[in-house]
């Protein structure tokens, strides 16, 4: 009996340990991964305020290329859908855009059928500064949305030759777009019925 | 006419600025944008289509640039990459 206990505890131990150990590990190198993203941020000169400050340039700038509603939709979604340009040969003028994109800051773009919901491929292209001014060739989030807005808007077949193509779901979870597609078309009912309460207002 | 670089940590900066039907200035304007251009930068300038539509359109030389353009943005040329990579 005497020895029973210790060696239950002893046991018991190990066994917590055996449980606790995965997540241990995984909060040491998440803390290591911060402190290290801290360590390169001082030593690069990252400046948060700066960053904001570049933010909101870029915002209104976006703002005053794009289309208002386009606008609107970033602005309340975060993400803007563009429609592609390619139809078949045997559609007429008068034919929707068989596919559109989803443009995401920093992300991959997402193409997708507006028709069923389906994800069709993403394209993962970026737009690096290579003069990396204040460290970084990173542009501001909105910045990189306009880059990718005014290449696909003009030249839809030399951003996607560009671009790396891969199936869905190998950096944007298809669950995320699917649920984003949702809240687009919510988003766009609520707008058209508040545009036809407007109407019957006046 | 305003030529506009996006820039990281910073939003657009303005390269040059101009009248493009005041000799000097359009020259101005050229340098800076051939600079732009030689420096592997792409020029797209904002515009609107006969339904009102608003897109833009990629140039490859100041010739290209409609006369009556109210900006020119310059950004860094597409690369295709992998932006788990570049976080």
């Amino acid at each position: 009996m005497a020895l029973a206990l210790p060696t239950g505890a002893l046991v018991l131990l190990a066994l917590l340990w055996e449980l606790a150990r995965p997540r241990l590990r995984a909060t040491l190198a998440a803390r290591k991964v911060r402190s290290a993203d801290r360590e390169r941020s001082t030593e690069l000169g990252y400046d948060r305020g700066r960053e904001l400050r570049a933010e909101q340039r870029a915002r209104a700038l976006l703002a005053s290329c794009i289309d208002d509603e386009d606008w609107a939709m970033y602005r309340d979604l975060g993400f803007l859908r563009v429609w592609g340009s390619a139809r078949h040969a045997t559609d007429g003028p008068a034919a929707g855009a068989p596919y559109a994109y989803l443009i995401y800051p920093h992300r991959p773009i997402v193409a997708y059928l507006p028709q069923t919901g389906a994800l069709l491929n993403e394209y993962c292209v970026a737009f690096p500064d290579l003069s990396k001014p204040y460290g970084s060739a990173r542009l501001p989030d909105s910045d990189d949305v306009l880059a990718k807005w005014m290449a696909l808007t003009a030249d839809e077949r030399r951003l996607i030759s560009d671009a790396n193509m891969h199936l869905p779901g190998r950096q944007i979870d298809p669950d995320t777009v699917r649920r984003d597609l949702l809240r687009l078309a919510r988003w766009e009912r609520e707008r058209l019925a508040h545009g036809a309460d407007s109407v019957r207002a006046a | 006419m305003k030529l506009l670089r996006l820039k990281p940590g910073h939003g657009e900066i303005v390269l040059a600025e101009g009248d493009v039907e005041i000799r000097e200035q359009e020259e101005e304007l050229i340098r800076a944008f051939r600079r732009e251009l030689d420096a592997g930068m792409w020029a797209a300038v904002p515009t609107e289509t006969r339904g009102g539509r608003r897109e833009a359109e990629l140039v490859r030389s100041f010739a290209e640039v409609p006369r009556d353009a109210e900006r020119v943005i310059f950004f860094p040329r597409a690369a295709g990459g992998d932006h788990r990579a570049a976080r």
